[in-house]
């Protein structure tokens, strides 16, 4: 039987990249949380903060785990799978990638360690700066990787001599057209996630009357944050699309389901796109829509898929669901918002237990929304892996056979399999347990000569 | 043009060598530790074992993806070469670091046994070696290459030679990873640690011999490198050395030093380092592709070595500091979780 390596690397990339972001989109929020939660222990010296910052540092240290090992494969797949990418594009990914490893890896995992393990043998301040390191890294490592993918998208900075890329200017490269929009979207975006996830955990605890205390305190800062940021990241979100509008029309076009250029262009809620007929069925819209949200004006004239070749455009299905699914999440967390305003100005915030199951439900959506949005943004470039430069086929490895593919694409699934659902065990078996379960300072001195291989619980 | 261009791809190719031998002494030492975590008196013991890593292995392990990528930064020719034609062996490398490096933190949540954690790490930890020594070997060997690709099979990385260095490299994690708990624990887990030590060291002289002598038999310009002269003469220190640290570490080993082993296995893993140094000296990819035909542009080698001059030291300094700070012994008592 023949596989096409092509076909399975591209599933095989997706899969690895997919579960990776995963932990990052979690990791980079949950990071800046733990460190606001040292800093206010260190400030005010109240236990509800540390053992806050303890629990979420054992979920941290279990995601991040996965984050990690998870990056290194990614971090491989370009040169087995992508080959011919990694040499053309080397002279730019390279540095850039290398820059994150020198600047964001190094600095995440050694004060990772001291954040873990080191409460009890560096003083509180330095543990406290050892949690902003981390948090630091993992900024500094999205401002890379984005501006990579930023540059596979809207490529800058470059000339091409003998299919190779040379750079011409790394200012250019870098803070390429779609970068500051992609990072600020995405870095909102990981924001909003450790938000939701937290929001849904403190529900949950709210709802089954459990650690109140401290399900109040994580209840109402997260809700905060969500509602200053939930709404600029529709603003952001309406920005990217606006830059992607000028750099990449075909990509909107698909995001719009629309076929035709012209004006007047609705606003779709609900259709079927068929690639073949180049058309879509049971089109349900707001007239004039799109238009006006793409050119700010109803007649403003939208560019439609039938500008480009056939072979030229992406999967409109799959680009144009995606999209939707990540603004309705979008909508659905800036009503979140605006409910807990309300509730909070009636002072029924903490009992409104309706509002608590919906927070509850909320738990996977942001996940949802990140993975529909890289979805958009990666299947709405092809079939270009360097935007207008190189296509997907001619970057593939070329001595990689279908079998190989194909069994390294069931080692991951595997993999993975097994290490999420290991994972996903315990993170909710450590927030089972709840705030309540962690050591304050004071019984940590009684009980530190035999922790923690004494049997748990026997007092000396 | 020309000048600069040569000294960058020299001062690369010196970086990544500096990069992967840090990953190959820190993330030596904790994957021999996964390597001997089988061969531990108790699950206490292994407790003890795996917390004199557990706060150091990740930063160990990131000098591997610094190699991937720095060689992907100064020398894309290597990187999509070697990549591709080590597809499989990497994949099994990859799995095996996986499973390694989620059992840090899932075996000590496991409530009931800690069993499939204690596997995970150990095969994880054996089967990322194994891997290693296998790329490493068919690295001493060459690719196939035609232009710039690879052109071989799939499965020509299956040969006598790999399989020989994936289980020296086994040996010699193994090795680093013994002295290292020798150096970071007391008591039982100490002591099984020295009577393991002198059997991997002899393993792994053994293989060095075996690596020797295999090498100059199998490529003429390897036997012209050591054996004609005056080489000979400059390269005599290389085996010399090897005899005089193999001694100083039988001698500490058995004098009690708990801190000397460690220095004299790192010492080792150095002079076997430049004695492969030697042997391939000036190609990458063997037989005949050079650093220089392999480079990126210096363009591109220059805006990395800015970053690299600053940050490398910066790196070092805390890394430094993290091991200052879990310094010391790790004891039964002492072996604390975040
Ligand atoms: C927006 C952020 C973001 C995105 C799009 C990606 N990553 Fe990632 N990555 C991170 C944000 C991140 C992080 C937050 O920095 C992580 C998560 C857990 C961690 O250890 O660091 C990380 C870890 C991580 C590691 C392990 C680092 C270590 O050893 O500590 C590697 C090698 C990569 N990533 C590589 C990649 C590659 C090659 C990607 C693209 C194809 C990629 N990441 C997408
Ligand atoms: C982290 C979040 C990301 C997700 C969820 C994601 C997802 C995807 C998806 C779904 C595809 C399309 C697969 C296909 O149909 O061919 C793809 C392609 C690709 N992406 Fe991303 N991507 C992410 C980030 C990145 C980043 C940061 C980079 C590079 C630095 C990158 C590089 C690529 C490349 C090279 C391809 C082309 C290979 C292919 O077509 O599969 N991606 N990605
Ligand atoms: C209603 C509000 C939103 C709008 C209008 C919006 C708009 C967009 C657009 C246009 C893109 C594609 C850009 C391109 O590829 O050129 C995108 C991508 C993306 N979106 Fe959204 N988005 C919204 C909400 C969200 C939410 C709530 C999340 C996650 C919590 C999210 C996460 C992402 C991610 C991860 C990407 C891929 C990376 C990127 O290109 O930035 N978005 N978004």
């Amino acid at each position: 039987m023949e596989f096409d390596p092509l076909l399975l690397s591209r599933i095989q990339f997706a899969f690895v990249v997919s579960f990776h972001i995963i932990f990052p989109a979690f990791t980079i929020g949950l990071a800046s949380y733990i460190a606001v939660l040292e800093a206010l222990w260190f400030k005010t010296n109240n236990p509800i903060y540390l053992r806050l910052s303890k629990m979420w540092i054992k979920v941290f240290a279990v995601s991040f785990g996965m984050g990690v090992v998870s990056g290194i494969v990614m971090s491989f797949q370009f040169g087995t799978n992508w080959s011919e990418l990694s040499y053309s594009a080397a002279n730019f990914l390279g540095p850039v990638l290398s820059y994150e490893v020198v600047t964001a890896f190094f600095l995440e995992a050694t004060f990772l360690g001291v954040l873990l393990f080191g409460r009890d043998k560096v003083p509180q301040g330095v543990h406290l700066f050892a949690a902003i390191m981390v948090a630091v890294g993992t900024f500094i490592s999205s401002f890379w990787i984005l501006s990579a993918n930023s540059w596979m998208q809207t490529p800058a900075g470059i000339e091409i001599i003998d299919g190779m890329v040379h750079v011409t200017s790394w200012m250019q490269a870098i803070f390429n057209p779609s970068f500051p929009y992609r990072f600020a979207h995405m870095v909102l975006a990981a924001f909003l996630t450790t938000a939701f996830f937290v929001i849904a955990v403190s529900g949950w605890y709210l709802l089954r009357n459990k650690s109140r205390e401290y399900a109040r305190v994580m209840f109402s800062m997260t809700l905060w944050l969500v509602t200053l940021i939930a709404p600029l990241q529709v603003l952001i979100g309406d920005l990217h699309g606006l830059d992607t509008l000028v750099h990449q029309p075909v990509k909107v076009a698909a995001m719009e389901g629309n076929w035709e250029t012209r004006g007047n262009v609705p606003l779709l809620l609900f259709a079927i796109p068929d690639q073949q007929a180049e058309k879509n069925h049971f089109e349900l819209g707001i007239p004039g829509g799109a238009s006006l949200i793409l050119k700010h004006h109803v007649e403003g004239v939208v560019p439609g898929l039938k500008d480009w070749a056939p072979e030229d455009r992406p999967h409109v299905a799959t680009v144009f669901w995606s999209f939707r699914i990540m603004v309705a999440i979008g909508f659905l967390m800036v009503a979140i918002a605006l409910i807990s305003l309300v509730l909070r100005w009636r002072g029924t915030l903490y009992e409104a237990r309706w509002f608590h199951r919906l927070c509850t439900l909320m738990l996977p959506l942001p996940f949802v929304a990140v993975l529909a949005g890289w979805i958009t943004t990666e299947m709405g470039r092809q079939p270009w892996v360097l935007y207008e430069l190189m296509r997907v086929e001619d970057a593939v490895t070329p001595s990689l056979t279908g079998g190989v593919a194909l069994t390294s694409l069931i080692v991951y699934v595997i993999v993975y399999a097994i290490i999420f659902v290991a994972g996903g065990y315990y993170i909710s078996r450590i927030l089972v347990g709840g705030p309540e379960k962690e050591e304050s300072p004071s019984d940590e001195k009684l009980r530190r000569p035999s922790r923690p291989l004494s049997a748990a619980d026997s007092p000396f | 043009m020309e000048a600069i261009n040569i000294d960058l791809t020299l001062i690369w190719a010196l970086i990544i060598a500096f990069g992967v031998f840090m990953y190959v002494l820190m993330d030596g030492f904790d994957l021999g530790v996964g390597i001997l975590f089988p061969f531990a008196p108790d699950d206490a013991s292994r407790d003890v074992m795996m917390n004199t890593v557990a706060p150091v292995w990740d930063g160990n392990e990131t000098w591997l993806v610094l190699g991937g990528a720095g060689l992907l930064g100064a020398f894309p020719l290597v990187y999509s070469i070697v990549l591709p034609a080590l597809y499989l062996p990497i994949l099994i490398m990859l799995a095996g670091l996986i499973f390694r490096g989620v059992a840090f933190e899932f075996r000590f949540k496991a409530r009931g046994s800690k069993l499939p954690w204690d596997v995970s790490f150990t095969a994880g930890s054996m089967i990322a070696t194994f891997a290693q020594g296998i790329v490493l070997g068919n690295f001493v060997l060459g690719f196939e290459v035609e232009g710039t690709r690879y052109v071989g099979g799939n499965f020509d990385w299956i040969n006598a030679f790999s399989i020989m260095t994936g289980f020296g490299l086994m040996a010699g994690y193994a090795l680093i990873g013994c002295c290292w708990i020798i150096m970071k624990t007391t008591d039982e887990v100490r002591d099984q640690a020295y009577r393991q030590a002198p059997v991997l060291l002899g393993l792994v002289l053994l293989f060095i011999v075996v690596v020797s002598v295999w090498t100059p038999l199998m490529r003429e310009a390897i036997a012209e490198r050591w054996f004609s002269l005056p080489n000979l003469f400059y390269l005599t220190p290389v085996p010399v050395l090897t005899a005089l640290l193999t001694l100083l570490m039988i001698n500490s080993l058995r004098a009690r030093n708990d801190y000397l082993p460690f220095f004299c296995s790192l010492g080792l893993f150095l002079l076997c380092y430049a004695g492969l140094a030697i042997s391939l000296w000036p190609n990458v990819i063997q037989p005949d592709i050079s650093l220089w035909e392999a480079a990126s542009s210096p363009n591109s080698q220059l805006f990395l070595l800015l970053g690299v001059i600053f940050t490398i030291p910066i790196i070092l300094t805390y890394t430094t500091w993290t091991y200052w700070v879990f310094r010391g012994k790790v004891t039964r008592d002492s072996v604390g979780y975040h």
